[in-house]
């Protein structure tokens, strides 16, 4: 179980957090089908580091990209995201 | 006389009993020593050949003395005999014999020992599989160890958190100073240890420097925290480590209720005293009783005053085995021989004789203790008349936890041992794990067949031999193949003479062969620990609706709804649900009902960007909705499925509700907040999530208006309207929304004052010959109408098109799934459709298939079945491919597994109003 | 001509200490080039090998295995072997698999244990009852077995079970698929491989693939930690590890590797006869031929390649399981194990021709691999014997994706996570 620093409130468990997807699936509405449809449905997948968005989901609820390895499980950076994030 | 013995001392107060037999025992005995002391050698079966098997350790890595302890409920099998303290009135049974451990049927299985090498079961029992499943039933009969209890656990288990700067693992030398050192410096301090008594290794070999007892009171005053019988089971990423604390002995009644306790720790950093496990020799028949490590010789007779042998025999590859043979001479038993392996070693007690060169090579015995002992001395055998061996191979240092922690391990070639290495978290390994004592490697003397190196398993140097020949040479391959490593101890004992065999049979030195994973647990940890409070509930709470009590005094049929209870019906006089349902959907039809709604999920938008947020998530429009109007909408997944769906109603200029299903109410809490949140950061609105501040009321039925106008002492909003209002004194919100095909309307009031509203309407409803309804007439209410529910007709898998929600689509496209729509599947004329079914003849099964002619392939399947409330008739909502198009063909609804079936009209799924004449007032 | 699998042989073996045994399989040294390259020694990729051999003739086949075979996701499973899905693609795809299971241990001259134990899937509730009724419909209409339980013939099956009406999730009733049952993991991959062995395939260890090689848009072979093989066609068969490999190929998939964990308790005298599963909760056991009571739950719902899993996640199916077959108590969790699957986008999984000529695709079996081996093998091995896919693995398509054509048995969409 690993220990994710909130930027809000912390360190805090892994059961506290949800994983929502990697940024780069991230869909904009607003753009063209083809683009939205390689976004929802490839993944780089990498045995290495990813940029991930997460969600503090049973805690302050807020949201944040962790660059994470996916063998290691070490956690790199965590950027807090959303509204209270924008400059 | 020979074998194990205790001179009597007038301490063993204690009562317990092994297979029905009474025994005495002394404060502090395990099983196992307070066996020994009452001359049991012969504890247990082995697992394939049921071979007699008596007590080899001290300690966890016990492979061969498993027993059934306690009764009832609280009988836990395959309990080592070595890691259970006795208590008064402890009941205790072998396992895995029939009818007596001393005369076992089964045994015979070692005469056919020859045929059943490893892997034999995959060169026979050929034919079809219904054969191999009738062997199998003999296999597995005479598999397996103790038995399951049958009747209910009568104990809790508890779940804990903690924290710690440090944490210690294994209260020996290492740990007790490791704990005070860090005590000493200001740490927060956990020192944990599976024993119930500090002290490791010094319980076999005491130090007058050190006092175990002593610095466990020094670290507890300093505020650290010593927890015995409690191991560290589990070292998880980041410094996660889980604990198994047992709070009273297997099988005992535990005082407060609680038999053991899980503790979930994360530690700043972990120090690791784990210590060393001695590795067995192996030689023919190392596996009777009587044959014990040497070090748990030394501690039977050091720590518990029993001597396991008269005559004994030691037979090592290091220095250590001298210090038991002292043990043995101060205690009055005779070393016949100490067989050592090596050309030269230290200087042996006087008395003993010391023969170097020297291995064993096969022992004979009787029931509960040897008799014979032959070795191989130079080149030449000779043999002792011993009642034990003790053996030493050598140590393997305790790395597991190091190891599932991701450390690495360095080959120490003097040891013959792999010892912990760097490691990525922030742990380290202290004490004798570091420094096992020199122990050469050394060529095994007896026959391969029968020296064993898994010993519970029954898996020989010959079974290794076996599947290197036929190509299982990979260390996971052997492992699997033999099933070396697998039985309860985990390959504690077994894993390096197996490696090592391995390794000689490659021709490579023993890092070379390969490890096989060390993962979590270290030792079996109780499947009620790992449930605990979750072992009464499947770790789900029940979620109550703000109404729950009354509704209770209605006595209504509860209907689980995920973690959700709602009323199904609320039955009078006798009446059966289905009778129920059909009355309350009348009184809908004909009067009025009410019907609690709270669960819906509800979400508060508010801001200037509100209906941009709206747009986003809804698949319909919303911009243009008038202040005080709502309307039907639903929200589509990226990939253009429906995803959910309710009504979205503007409230105030920037402030709007929308309502989802209950099924989907988290998901699409989940989902607003990453719209919101996470992907349209920049907008200028709030989402709140208000499913559970409000209670919901629905009401419905030809009266409703009248009965609401009355109440609230204003004309309720049109159908699809929207406006606040007074209520039983309590303000509400009135949502003219209809489910059930009437005019109706939604209150939703702040949960607290639901209760007051509930009562009012329903007294005033009750007046008007309406009453409560629950979830069974709505369905019925809703089918008839042909409204969608999702979990149904929204099954995940259905576009808008499919569920003739199409016309709806905001056209300016821009919502969340409109690019996934654009995919031609998705617009695929044969897809599933939702279509109504007539039945020509009885009542449709719901979830029924679809087809044309009996033996054809689903053409599509019956989503929801119900019959026409007033008129009567069986009718039913169904997804058909290319179902749109199908109207008026004829069907049968098949339902094999239930022997049903039924012809059915492909009809429109709106069977009632279908103009909404109803909703007019 | 190895020395065949009998009753007869082993008791020869008996008296000359079972000496006469070669090698299940020779280790080969890596030839130039072969016609087909299948990337992944694993229960898939033997048994593509396998029947690529023996129903295509296509002998010149090498499968490498960049560790030892069998070594992931066939040696990490809970060995359930059923084909009870509701989606048409899926159970004919499964019960095609399933008659082949039927029949394999004497098809292979291994004794893989299949075992028809049967299957049965708990309902909690009415819901829970038309759902089952429903799957088992559809499976009886395309000549699959299945049958509805009431609680008291479950009991008869699984006495076990708590079957109280004021159980927290109380049992109403079951589907049954008696056909399904379990299989011995591991000698599936080892069956296959001897069986491949025999026809002349080389299986070849520890040769990991750390490239491919090009011409123009055509893989014409793989680099390899022991050297460049060529290859008419390449299959990758390394569930688990599809993306990275794929990657290596410059192809991004709709898959995303997670952890499954499962574990096994102490061996106990028979408790539970067959696999019980549940509609509403996440968990499954079945107890092994040793007696342990092996079970699974959820998988870590994040991405990792680590095989190693969250203590929570576990413990979690373990309350559920323990909640509904109370006598589990006091057994105790022995030995938990993981295993890195693909999660395919759309819960099915990808058996067909790749974007890139010559390289083939198998992938994105989630957490359903073990029991798809020989089905999967059967028609992965018609794809690469033909360049085109069999008629039961022509809807598990790459694009499909693009299409919207998805196959979606859990109908949750796009993320696996929200599975």
């Amino acid at each position: 179980m690993y220990q994710i620093t909130c930027p809000h409130c912390g360190p805090r468990a892994q059961t506290e957090f949800t994983y929502e997807r990697t940024t780069d699936s991230v869909v904009d509405p607003a753009g063209d089908a083809q683009t939205a449809m390689q976004a929802l449905y490839t993944r780089a997948n990498p045995m290495g580091l990813d940029d991930e968005i997460w969600r503090h989901t049973y805690g302050c609820r807020a949201w944040m990209v962790l660059t994470r390895h996916r063998v290691s499980h070490e956690i790199h950076a965590v950027k807090a995201i959303g509204p209270e994030a924008l400059p | 006389m020979s074998g194990p013995t205790r001179v009597p001392s007038g301490e063993e107060t204690i009562e317990f009993t092994f297979d029905g037999t009474s025994y005495h025992a002394r404060q502090g005995d395990t099983l196992a020593a307070a066996l020994l002391a009452n001359g049991i050698g012969l504890v247990g079966r082995s697992f394939k050949y049921h071979r007699p098997r008596g007590i080899m350790t001290a300690g966890i890595e016990e492979p061969n003395a498993l027993v059934t302890v306690g009764t009832g409920g609280r009988a836990e099998p395959n309990t080592r005999a070595t890691d259970v303290f006795v208590y008064p009135g402890m009941v205790a049974k072998s396992q895995n014999r029939w009818p007596s451990l001393s005369f076992d049927v089964a045994s015979i299985f070692g005469l056919a020992a020859p045929a059943l090498g490893a892997g034999f079961y995959y060169k026979t029992f050929f034919g079809p599989a219904k054969h191999w499943l009738r062997y199998e039933g003999f296999i597995r009969r005479a598999a397996g160890l103790g038995n399951a209890p049958t009747e209910p656990d009568p104990d809790n288990f508890s779940q804990s958190a903690g924290f710690c700067d440090v944490l210690v693992v294994g209260a020996g030398p290492a740990g007790l100073k490791a704990a005070l050192d860090a005590a000493e410096a200001g740490k927060r301090v956990w020192l944990v240890e599976q024993d119930a008594v500090p002290g490791g290794s010094l319980l076999r070999d005491p130090d007058p420097a050190i006092d175990p007892g002593a610095m466990v009171e020094r670290i507890e005053a300093l505020g650290g925290k010593v927890f015995l019988r409690t191991t560290a089971s589990g070292y998880w990423d980041h410094n996660f480590l889980t604990l198994s604390q047992r709070l009273v002995e297997p099988g005992a009644v535990p005082p407060h209720g609680f038999a053991q306790r899980l503790w979930h720790v994360r530690a700043g950093r972990v120090v690791l005293a784990t210590g060393l496990i001695e590795r067995p020799v192996p030689f023919a028949n190392n596996d009777h009783p009587g044959v014990m490590l040497s070090q748990a010789v030394r501690s039977y007779v050091r720590r518990w005053g029993v001597v396991p042998g008269k005559r004994v025999v030691i037979a090592t590859n290091n220095d250590d085995a001298y210090l038991t043979a002292t043990a043995l001479v101060e205690a009055g038993a005779e070393v016949v021989a100490l067989l050592d392996a090596r050309a030269s070693g230290p200087a042996a007690p006087a008395g003993v004789t010391v023969y170097h060169d020297a291995r064993p090579a096969s022992v004979s015995g009787r029931k509960h203790a040897l008799r014979k002992v032959t070795a191989v001395i130079g080149g030449s055998e000779q043999s002792f008349d011993a009642d034990l061996i003790a053996v030493s191979g050598g140590f393997v240092p305790v790395s597991h936890l190091h190891m599932q922690a991701g450390g690495k391990l360095e080959w120490n070639v003097e040891a013959q041992a792999f010892i912990p290495g760097s490691n990525p978290q922030v742990c380290e390994t202290v004490g004798s794990a570091l420094a096992p004592p020199p122990a050469p490697a050394v060529a095994p003397a007896g026959k391969a067949k029968k020296s064993f190196v898994d010993f519970q398993n029954d898996v020989s140097l010959a079974d290794i031999d076996l599947a290197w020949q036929e190509g299982y040479r990979s260390v996971e391959h052997l492992k699997r193949y033999t099933t070396l490593g697998m039985a309860t101890d985990q390959g504690k004992t077994s894993n390096m003479v197996a490696l090592s065999r391995l390794a000689e049979k490659q021709g490579v030195t023993v890092p070379e062969a390969g490890l096989t994973t060390f993962r979590p647990p270290f030792t079996p940890v109780t499947m009620g620990l790992l449930a605990g409070a979750g072992a009464r509930n499947a770790g789900a709470h029940v979620r109550r609706i703000p109404l729950h009590a009354l509704h209770e005094a209605h006595d209504p049929i509860w209907q689980p709804l995920g973690y959700w209870f709602r009323p199904r019906a609320y039955p009078v006089n006798g009446e059966t649900l289905q009778q129920a349902a059909l009355r309350e959907a009348r009184t809908v039809r004909t009067a009025a009902g009410l019907s609690d709604v709270s669960t819906l999920g509800k979400f508060e938008v508010s801001g200037p960007d509100a209906a941009k947020l709206l747009e986003l998530v809804c698949a319909t429009t919303v911009g243009k909705l008038a202040v005080g109007r709502g309307r039907y909408t639903f929200m589509c997944r990226e990939d253009g499925f429906v995803n959910d769906d309710g009504t979205v109603w503007r409230l105030a200029e920037n402030r709007y509700l929308l309502t989802s299903s209950t099924g989907g109410a988290d998901r699409m809490a989940h989902f607003m907040s990453y719209v919101r949140n996470s992907l349209r950061p920049e907008l200028k609105c709030s989402v709140v999530n208000v499913q559970e501040y409000y209670g919901g009321i629905a009401l419905a039925g030809p009266k409703a208006r009248g009965i609401l106008a009355a109440l609230t002492g204003a004309e309720p909003p049109r159908h699809m309207g929207y406006a606040p209002g007074m209520l039983a004194g309590v303000p509400v919100h009135v949502l003219a929304a209809s489910y059930s095909g009437e005019r109706a309307f939604e209150i939703h009031v702040e949960a607290s004052h639901a209760a007051a509203v509930w009562q009012a309407i329903e007294a005033a409803t009750r007046a008007e010959g309406g009453a409560p309804y629950g979830l069974e007439a709505m369905e019925l209410l809703r089918i008839e109408k042909g409204h969608v529910v999702v979990g149904g007709e929204v099954d995940g898998r259905s576009t808008p098109q499919d569920l003739g929600l199409g016309g709806m689509l905001n056209k300016a496209g821009g919502f969340i799934g409109a690019a996934g729509l654009t995919r031609p599947a998705l617009s695929d004329p044969n897809r599933n459709n939702l279509v109504g079914l007539v039945s020509l003849d009885g009542p449709i099964p719901e979830g029924g298939m679809l087809i044309q002619r009996a033996g054809q392939s689903p053409q599509g399947h019956v989503t929801a079945a119900a019959r026409r409330i007033i008129e009567g008739g069986a009718i039913a909502l169904a997804l058909l491919q290319g179902g749109h198009h199908r109207h008026g063909e004829e069907l049968i609804v098949t339902s094999p597994t239930r022997g049903e079936k039924a012809r059915v009209r492909v009809t429109s799924p709106h069977f009632y109003d279908p103009a909404g004449e109803r909703y007019r007032d | 001509m190895k020395t065949p699998y009998s009753a007869f042989s082993l008791l020869r073996g008996a008296l000359n200490g079972q000496k006469h045994w070669e090698p299940a399989w020779r280790d080969p040294e890596p030839k130039a080039s072969y016609d087909v390259i299948i990337i992944g020694g694993g229960g898939h990729g033997l048994a593509t090998a396998y029947y690529l051999a023996k129903v295509h003739g296509i002998r010149n086949v090498a499968v490498l295995e960049k560790g030892w075979i069998g070594g992931g996701n066939v040696g990490r499973n809970t060995t359930l072997v059923r084909s009870n899905y509701r989606l048409p693609q899926l159970h004919n795809f499964f019960e095609f698999g399933l008659k082949l299971w039927h029949g394999l241990s004497d098809d292979l001259n291994y004794n893989v244990m299949f075992s028809p134990r049967g299957a049965m899937f708990l309902g909690h509730n009415d819901g829970d009852m038309i759902k089952l009724a429903e799957r088992g419909d559809a499976m009886r209409c395309d000549g699959i077995d299945a049958e509805l339980l009431t609680p008291k013939q479950i009991a008869k099956i699984e006495p076990l079970l708590d079957l109280s009406r004021t159980a927290r999730f109380p049992i109403d009733g079951a589907l049954i698929q008696w056909r399904a049952g379990t299989a011995r993991h591991d000698a599936v991959a080892w069956g296959y491989a001897r069986a491949a062995d025999a026809l002349g395939v080389d299986i070849i260890q520890k040769c990991e693939v750390t490239g491919f090689v090009k011409d123009g848009n055509r893989i014409i072979g793989v680099e390899t930690s022991r050297g460049r093989i060529l290859a008419g066609r390449t299959g990758i068969c390394v569930a688990g590890h599809s993306g990275h490999v794929a990657g290596l190929a410059g192809l991004r998939l709709p898959i995303e590797s997670q952890t499954l964990q499962a574990l096994v308790t102490e061996g106990v005298k028979p408790m539970v006869q067959s696999v019980v599963m549940s509609q509403s909760l996440h968990f499954y056991i079945s107890q092994s031929d040793k007696g342990g009571i092996v079970m699974g739950g959820d998988p870590d719902n994040w991405p990792s390649y680590a095989r190693r899993g969250q203590p929570t996640i576990k413990e979690h199916a373990i309350a559920q399981a323990v909640t509904c077959m109370p006598a589990l108590s006091r057994l105790r969790m022995l030995r938990t194990w993981s295993g890195v699957t693909d999660m395919s986008f759309d819960g099915s999984p990808i058996i067909g021709p790749s974007p890139i000529d010559g390289l083939y695709l198998n992938a994105g079996w989630c957490y359903g691999g073990f029991k798809a081996t020989p089905a999967s093998g059967w028609t992965y091995a018609h794809t690469l014997a033909t360049g085109k896919p069999h008629a039961l693995n022509a809807p598990f398509s790459l694009e499909r994706f693009m299409t919207g054509a998805t196959i979606d048995e859990t109908s949750v969409g796009p993320f696996p996570n929200h599975r």
